[in-house]
């Protein structure tokens, strides 16, 4: 299956070719950028992680290698400590032991290939922006101290918003866009970011059927391009269909895979304990074989 | 009186430009600030550093002893921003919430501040403290000196907020995402909290320690009511907190002060804080989109097109058996039906007939071309919108809370072609809608 989805990933960036997959004035850019990174096989390495909330641990002594160019998923039961994983990774949240290295640098050097969706909830859908203003804020780590986002910046915030198939709702008040469309403004802010790496905190919850398709289309297109996406995922049933490798996480990390081998019964009720039934549906989907794609 | 006003206004002494340009800057600065400090949900902080700028105060005169205006803000500065740590500590390192700890913050720094208040006005040489000017705010005793300060320290703040404005705008609205992006969150926070600090003690000798706060808050709340994009917010707070400082000031200095009482005149803070609220207040009401009498307005044009829409679809409904949508009707037909409120069934008829959706006829009512028309719409709206509850709402209830005539503009074009489909499979395709070729496409993607 992994060799199967690196070589339909080849298909895919020939498709690409210049269109779509390369975003306005910064194609050059990126081409040199994904050639160095192409050489590393591993974009995350979390090495001992334990992180603690009031003296309450987490996470508890994780150690994850994360693979480039695959969409890789999350899972666990509610507080297994998903999000904190990102967070960690993000450096949101303080270590309490250990390390995390993202292509092999610290943190601090490799803030420029990472872009992150937050959660939906954790923003004030009521700010006084548009959904343009939202993708624009993508560019900002890029510009630096003061200077503010111009027309190269302002081109690529569009083409982004375009890519979600959000571009008539530029100018639209964000209170006023639905939860799906809040989501795909959030996805089109990351890929404002040009990131190398992408870390969602559920992306697929509570959007619409519309927005899903979008979102995996995305995904699938950013994967082809050479990008590495980690995503907070809740929904098992759809685990092996969107995604080539999987994290089964509960505060401790139980296994970590390409999902033929890791998503497996035994490692699902390793992961949720007791809870069969919501198991036996999703071990029954990775039964059914590899899943389709596109 | 008016005359002294327009003097005033106009600029003629010297000492009051100075005054007037001081708190004018001042009130600019203070709502810009503000405007980030609210969005930040901050606002309160701000509130209690005014509160523990009066301690400080009084502790610089028991050092200096004397009332010097630079040394007065510095001790202002000084523990309020010490005020701010606590607030800050109480929250991070024990159980009690924000709100309580800014409320422990408020009335201990206070306390404290009138408890040495007191202390130096008993004391012969301390009348010449002005302090009681520091907690209503009192334009008049400032000197052009100070002025000038504030003025100065009022555009330093401008100036660090237009610099920082994309900053503080990614800070507030997303502090997780602004970390991720590598910008120091914990410092642009304290930045802003540094602004907030600063154009909170200078704006003491002006507003007061008591109604600082609502220099800070209330322009920005008000221009809130105005516009969906922060930009403009920013300007138009500034604009209602610079005219705030500047007829406030103009105000207490103008008005004559009761006989008794008041001897030396009004405070300022108060009528700053009134102007301001009159701002607010025009906002709150007649500000387009979000204001009340907007809504007022919106309100009842939607129940109007409600009961229009549902008067269309009940002379649809009934024509429908005999297949003629040009058919003369009378109001006893609709009789039985329910209509929602607006001057009843004949007022709603009125109203479609001046709307020319209805004709009244020698027998009785039809409906025009025009209203046919725009019958069909609402049914074959009305219909593909219960097709659509029953077939797609579990999965996108978050896309269907507008109103069900726009369900074309909110739907994807797949799931409207869909739901036609079904529509002309269980025969409920409304007459007069031909068998359209959206159908046919729905059917061929089925």
């Amino acid at each position: 299956m992994s060799t199967q989805s690196r070589e339909h990933g080849t298909t895919r960036m020939g498709e690409g070719g210049g269109d779509g997959a390369v975003m306005p004035g910064v194609a050059g850019d990126r081409a040199a950028s994904s050639n160095t990174l192409a050489l590393e096989s591993t974009c995350v390495e979390v090495h001992d992680v334990t992180v603690a909330y009031h003296r309450k641990p987490v996470l508890w002594d994780v150690d994850i290698s994360l693979p480039a160019r695959r969409l890789i998923a999350v899972v666990g039961p509610n507080g297994a400590g998903k999000s904190t994983l990102l967070k960690a990774i993000l450096g949101l949240v303080p270590l309490a032991s250990g390390e995390i290295t993202i292509f092999g640098k610290p943190l601090k050097q490799a803030r420029s290939l990472i872009g992150y969706v937050p959660q939906r909830e954790t923003v004030d859908w009521d700010f006084p922006v548009d959904a343009f203003d939202v993708v624009l804020m993508g560019r900002y780590g890029r510009l630096g101290w003061v200077r503010r986002p111009g027309k190269a910046d302002r081109e690529i915030a569009m083409a982004s918003l375009a890519k979600v198939g959000m571009a008539d709702y530029a100018t639209r008040q964000i209170s006023h866009l639905s939860g799906g469309q809040q989501q795909r403004v959030f996805l089109a802010r990351a890929l404002a970011q040009d990131a190398q790496l992408y870390f969602m905190d559920e992306p697929f919850a509570g959007v619409d059927a519309a927005t899903e398709k979008a979102i995996v289309e995305v995904l699938r297109e950013l994967r082809s391009s050479g990008r590495t996406v980690v995503a907070v995922h809740h929904d098992l049933q759809t685990v092996p269909e969107y995604f080539d490798h999987v994290v089964l996480l509960n505060m401790r990390l139980v296994a970590a895979g390409p999902i033929e081998s890791t998503f497996t019964k035994k490692n699902l009720q390793q992961t949720y304990g007791g809870r069969l039934t919501l198991l036996d549906e999703a071990a029954e989907a990775v039964r059914r074989g590899t899943p389709a794609e596109g | 009186m008016q005359e002294q006003l327009v003097r005033l206004l106009t600029l003629q002494d010297a000492n009051t430009r100075t005054v007037l340009l001081g708190a004018t800057l001042l009130g600019v600065a203070s709502a810009v600030v503000g405007c980030f400090a609210v969005l930040r949900r901050r606002a309160l902080v701000g509130d209690a550093v005014a509160h523990a700028a009066l301690p400080g105060i009084c502790i610089a005169f028991f050092v200096v002893g004397d009332r010097n205006f630079a040394a007065f803000m510095i001790g202002a500065l000084v523990v309020g921003v010490l005020a701010a740590g606590f607030v800050s500590f109480v929250k991070a390192a024990t159980r009690i919430k924000e709100d309580a700890a800014i409320a422990l913050a408020i009335g201990g720094f206070f306390g404290v501040g009138i408890v040495l208040s007191r202390i130096i006005q008993n004391d012969p040489s301390g009348n010449r403290a002005g302090l009681d000017g520091f907690i209503f705010g009192k334009a008049a005793s400032m000197v052009s000196g100070d002025a000038q300060l504030i003025a100065a320290v009022a555009i330093v703040v401008l100036m660090a907020t237009g610099l920082l404005y994309k900053e503080f705008k990614i800070l507030c609205f997303d502090r997780d995402f602004a970390t991720s992006q590598g910008w120091p969150a914990m410092g642009l926070d304290l930045g802003l909290m540094a602004l907030v600090c600063v154009c909170t003690v200078v704006g003491l000798p002006a507003v007061g320690v008591v109604l600082m706060v609502s220099l800070l808050v209330i322009p920005a709340a008000a221009a809130r009511f105005w516009t969906h994009r922060l930009g403009t917010m920013v300007v138009l707070a500034g604009i209602f907190g610079g005219l705030s400082g500047m007829l406030g000031t103009a105000l207490s200095a103008t008005i004559p002060a009761p006989a008794s009482g008041l001897s030396r005149g009004w405070p300022t803070g108060p009528l700053i804080t009134l102007v301001a609220a009159a701002f607010f207040l025009i906002s709150l009401v007649a500000a387009p989109r979000r204001g009340i009498v907007a809504d007022v307005v919106r309100r009842a044009s939607l129940r109007r097109r409600v009961a229009r829409q549902n008067l269309l679809r009940r002379v649809y409904e009934m024509l429908e058996p005999g297949g003629d949508l040009s058919a003369t009707w009378s109001v006893g037909d609709l009789g039985r039906v329910r209509m929602s409120g607006v001057g009843g069934v004949h007022g709603q008829i009125r109203r479609a007939v001046r709307a020319g959706l209805v004709e009244a006829g020698p027998e009785g009512f039809l409906l025009s071309p025009s209203g046919q028309a725009a019958a069909v719409r609402v049914v074959r709206t009305h219909r593909l919108w219960e097709v659509f509850l029953i077939t797609h709402a579990h999965i996108a209830a978050d896309h269907v809370d507008r109103d069900a005539d726009q369900i074309e503009h909110f739907l994807p074009a797949e799931t409207l072609a869909a739901l036609e489909a079904k529509l002309v499979e269980s025969g409920r395709t409304p007459l007069g809608v031909p068998s359209s070729p959206h159908a046919t496409l729905g059917i061929g993607a089925n």
